[in-house]
């Protein structure tokens, strides 16, 4: 097979896989700057193109620099897998790099976020909401008027699992199946029912 | 009080439309008299900015909360500074009835 055949059963292999959903990224709250410009004898005004960082990229150099949590908790924070988390860490260290290096601005904007910020939840009606008016305290849910709220930072952990995504564990043992939490290997899930270590559905090695 | 809920049909028993900007039809319900309204959404199939063109429908109705199952990232700062409150249900099963219900139950409290 030539080069030429090889490329273009590259694109149609692209377009039958159909690619994973990016599931969206949990941000505390977006930089307090818009952007970073550099100064300098050398620099005779703009200096080529400003390097776009994404707010995904900014948080997660924020926790794992600023906050120092190693990639696996800082994946969870923002709701991503440990590897995804690692990719976004690799591009913005790299960007950092290219923007020193070649004298150039940053600009902080952009990718597929949500703020966290304000948030609260209820427990017996599982919704979120944020208060914009901050006066009065929030002390019911406007949804249901439960007064079991409280802010979204006491969430339980798969409050924030995406209702598209698919993933589920399931035991090799007794075929218990639990929903995926992003960033926890189902090999580190222990099956509640039978105490057996559990396996992402579909991979070779569980049942059907 | 007007609130808005996210729908995917015109009647009572559709479900919760997951989509904000998107979604099939808004439902606007008034806590005072109790009167729903289905407005069909005319940025369903828009190529974009849908999420501000449905706010400006919602604005001109003044509601002070939307129930929808997911915003976008533009919609929540424009709706704080409107001082609208967003409720996210990710419960796509629940009918508008059922969240009517609730509401009611919520302001009787």
């Amino acid at each position: 097979m030539n080069y030429c055949s090889l490329s273009l059963q590259r694109t149609i292999d692209h377009l039958l896989m159909s690619p994973n959903f990016k599931r969206p990224r949990k941000i505390l709250s977006p930089p307090p700057v818009k952007g970073f410009k550099p100064y300098g004898p050398d620099l005779g005004g703009e200096n080529g193109e400003p390097v776009m960082l994404l707010f995904e990229e900014y948080e997660a150099l924020r926790l794992c620099d600023y906050d120092m949590l190693n990639h696996h908790h800082a994946s969870q924070e923002m709701g991503v897998s440990r590897p995804t988390f690692t990719r976004i860490y690799a591009s913005v260290r790299q960007k950092i790099a290219r923007a020193f290096v070649e004298g150039r601005q940053i600009t902080v904007e952009g990718g597929k976020v949500y703020f966290d910020s304000g948030w609260y939840h209820c427990a017996s009606c599982t919704c979120l909401f944020n208060n914009p008016e901050m006066e009065p305290e929030v002390t019911s849910c406007p949804l249901c008027g439960s007064k079991d709220v409280g802010t979204s930072d006491a969430l339980p952990e798969n409050a924030y699992i995406y209702p598209g995504s698919e993933d589920v564990c399931v035991c090799p043992a007794c075929g218990m199946e639990i929903k995926h939490q992003p960033g926890r290997p189902c090999g580190q899930q222990i099956c509640p029912s039978c105490n057996t270590r559990m396996k992402r559905k579909g991979k070779p090695g569980c049942r059907k | 009080m007007k609130i808005a809920i996210t729908s995917t049909g015109n009647s009572p028993e559709s479900t919760l439309d997951q989509r904000f900007g998107r979604c099939s039809y808004f439902v606007v319900y008034d806590t005072e008299s109790g009167a729903t309204e289905f407005i069909p959404n005319p940025n369903k199939n828009a190529e974009d900015s849908a999420g501000s063109g449905s706010l400006q429908l919602l604005t001109s109705r003044k509601v002070s909360k939307i129930v929808s199952g997911e915003f976008g990232s533009k919609i929540k700062d424009t709706l704080d500074r409107m001082k609208i409150q967003l409720i996210v249900l990710r419960k796509p099963e629940k009918t508008i009835s059922q969240i009517i219900e609730l509401l009611d139950h919520a302001k009787n409290k």
